[in-house]
This record gives C-alpha cells, structure tokens and sequence, in this order.
C-alpha cells in the first residue's frame, strides 16, 4: 500500500512539473502576440513619416528623429511582452514555487 | 558526460528505487549572465559575471580613446584634417543634436550624454566582438535609467523649487496624484526595459541561430547580415534612443519652470 502510495506521488510531481513546463512555453509564445501592436503602430508611424517626407524634403532630419522618439514609445508594449517571455522560457518562477511545495507537503 | 558535472535536482523514491533527475550543472545557454570568478572578501562570496568583466574592458577601450585623443591635442591645428576632421565632426553633431532636443540653454548637457551614448553604443557593438553585450544585463540598463530618473527629479527640484515640484503631481486634479506617480516611476522601467530587451533579443536570436545544425546557415553570409541587423543597426538606433529619450525627459523637467 505504502508502495503504491509512493508511485502515485511521483507520477503526480512528474506530471506537475512537466504541465508547468509545458504552460510555461505555450504562455511565452501567446505572450509574444503582442508584438502585433508595436508592429501596426510602428508601420504606422513609418508611413506618415515617409509621407511627410515626400511633401518636405528639406524636414528629413527632424522628421526621422520625431518618428524614432515615437517608435521607441510605441514599443514600449512589445518589450514587455518579450522580458516576460524570456523570463517565462529561462528564468521560470513557476518551477521554484513547484519544487519548495513539493519539499513542503513530502516533508 | 562524467557523473560529477551532473547535478541532481529532484529525487524521488519509485517503490524502493530511487529516481534522481539529474541535469548537467553547466546548464545556462551562451547568452546567459555567467559568473566567471569568484572573490572571496571577508568571507563574503562576490561572485564577477561576465557584464562586470565586459563593463571593464569597454570602460578600458573608452579611457585609452579619450587619453589618445588628449595626447593628440597638442598637435592639433586650427584647420582641421584627418583624425582631427573626425573628432570635430563627432563632437559638433552631438553639440548640434543636444541643440535641437534640449534647447541652446541646456548645451552643458551635451558632454555627459556623449560619454553616456558612447558607452551605450560601444556596449551595444561589443556583441560584434564575441562578448556578451553588457547592456544585455538587466542591472547595467536599470543604473543607467536611474540616472536618468535622478536627474530628472533632481533638476525638477533644483530649478523649479520644491514646493512647485510637489504640486506638479496634482497637476489637472487632485485625484490624478497615484496616476501622476506611476507614470513617474514606469519612465525609468521603460526605459531599462527597452535597451535590456532589444539587446538580449538578439543576442538570444544570434545563438539560436548559430544553433542551428545546417551548415549553410553559418558560412554563406547569413550571421553577417543577421549581426548587421542586431547589433550594427538595433544597436546603434537603441543607443540613440536611450539618450534622445533621456534628454527629452530631461529637459522636460527643467523646461517647465521657465515658461
């Protein structure tokens, strides 16, 4: 009985961990959906710049430094939705958390 | 792989056998922030990782550069030409740059942030030379943005008065005041996160793709025209952009009290 007990457990922190994982990916590649914004408003940005450009020639300059202070803004957004990700694939939380709860309830 | 790289993680008794999952101790992929030595100071374990190690070596070329530089003054002429051309160039474009976002009455801004750009731009190209970007650390983009934040509430203070400066943040309303703080505190966030992010973006592309086990891949061109775009180009705009940003809120700060 104390054996099957003992299997049961295993099978169930095994299985815990590798659903963390596995969850763990799958967020960090829906997190990355965010990177439609900063596309479309970058794009955006660049179109109208390119236009106003077109119509004054002369402005290049300052054009150019006004639409990269914008993009930079408006990628503000997608730059979190990567730091998460990259702490989701390599600096997991989750999997600390598991094991300390694991530690604590076999104890 | 020898039993003694491999570092068990979790055990677990399987019906009397033990079950170990065991994973090699050298774990951490090549962009990750390695300690390569540690210092032992009075018993405390300081551990040098490799964005303290690289920080030294960038500092290190950036110094002999000024100190080249400075020796060379002496011959200087008041035409220039040659090396002399380039210096001028680089100096009066970044004067001229500070000009247009700080306004002709902040000019004395100018010399801090062409050493901070500076930094940042050799930093960011140092991938180029096989090391790991130091602003590819999260610590070394937050220090730079605190400094940011630091001189924009210290000048805040210093030229509107602190009694001013406090009402700024009831701005519109009095009940905008949490709102006021948080956007406050996410400029210094936002602005690490930027730099650190498109960095470690792509150094982390880079090694996925040298990574890859198809030859072709890595001697027909394509890491050059991929470390082009990471590291040449993101790495330069990135530079930029910190600085340009950080004037703006800068100045910002200070332009307020004058109008």
């Amino acid at each position: 009985m104390n054996e099957m007990n003992d299997i049961a457990q295993t099978i169930a922190q095994v299985d815990g961990l590798a659903k963390i994982l596995a969850y763990s990916a799958l967020g960090a590649g829906v997190a990355m959906i965010a990177g439609l914004g900063p596309g479309i408003g970058q794009g955006y940005a660049a179109g109208k710049c390119t236009e106003a450009v077109g119509r004054q020639p002369e402005a290049a300059g300052q054009l150019t430094q006004t639409m990269l202070l914008g993009q930079a803004v408006a990628e503000t957004t997608g730059i979190y939705a990567l730091v998460i990700a990259i702490i989701l694939i390599f600096a997991n939380p989750l999997v600390g958390v598991f094991t300390k709860a694991v530690e604590v309830l076999t104890r | 792989m020898s039993e003694q790289a491999m570092e068990v993680r979790y055990k677990f008794n399987f019906g009397g056998r033990e079950i170990q999952f065991v994973e090699p101790i050298e774990r951490e992929p090549a962009f990750m922030n390695n300690t390569l030595y540690e210092l032992n100071i009075f018993g405390t374990k300081v551990g040098i990782t490799e964005t303290i190690q690289n920080t030294w070596i960038i500092m290190g070329v950036l110094i002999l550069f000024a100190l080249f530089i400075r020796v060379g003054i002496k011959k200087f002429q008041d035409v220039p030409k040659g090396f002399q051309n380039f210096i001028e160039f680089m100096v009066e474009s970044f004067t001229n740059f500070t000009k247009v976002t700080m306004g002709s009455h902040n000019l004395k801004f100018a010399s801090f942030y062409m050493s901070m750009f500076l930094f940042i731009l050799f930093s960011n190209l140092s991938g180029l030379f096989n090391l790991r970007p130091p602003t590819a650390d999260i610590a070394t983009t937050f220090a730079l943005s605190l400094t940011t934040f630091m001189m924009i509430h210290s000048f805040g203070i210093l030229t509107k008065g602190l009694s001013k400066y406090v009402k700024d943040f009831f701005k519109p309303m009095f009940l905008l005041f949490p709102i006021n703080v948080i956007g406050e505190l996410a400029v210094p966030v936002s602005l690490a996160f930027r730099l650190f992010g498109n960095i470690i973006g792509g150094s982390i592309i880079m090694v996925l793709v040298y990574s890859i086990p198809f030859w072709p891949l890595k001697i027909v061109g394509v890491p050059a025209l991929l470390h082009t775009y990471f590291d040449l180009f993101a790495g330069v705009i990135q530079a930029f952009i910190f600085v340009m940003l950080s004037m703006t809120f800068v100045s910002n700060a200070i332009e307020h009290s004058e109008s």
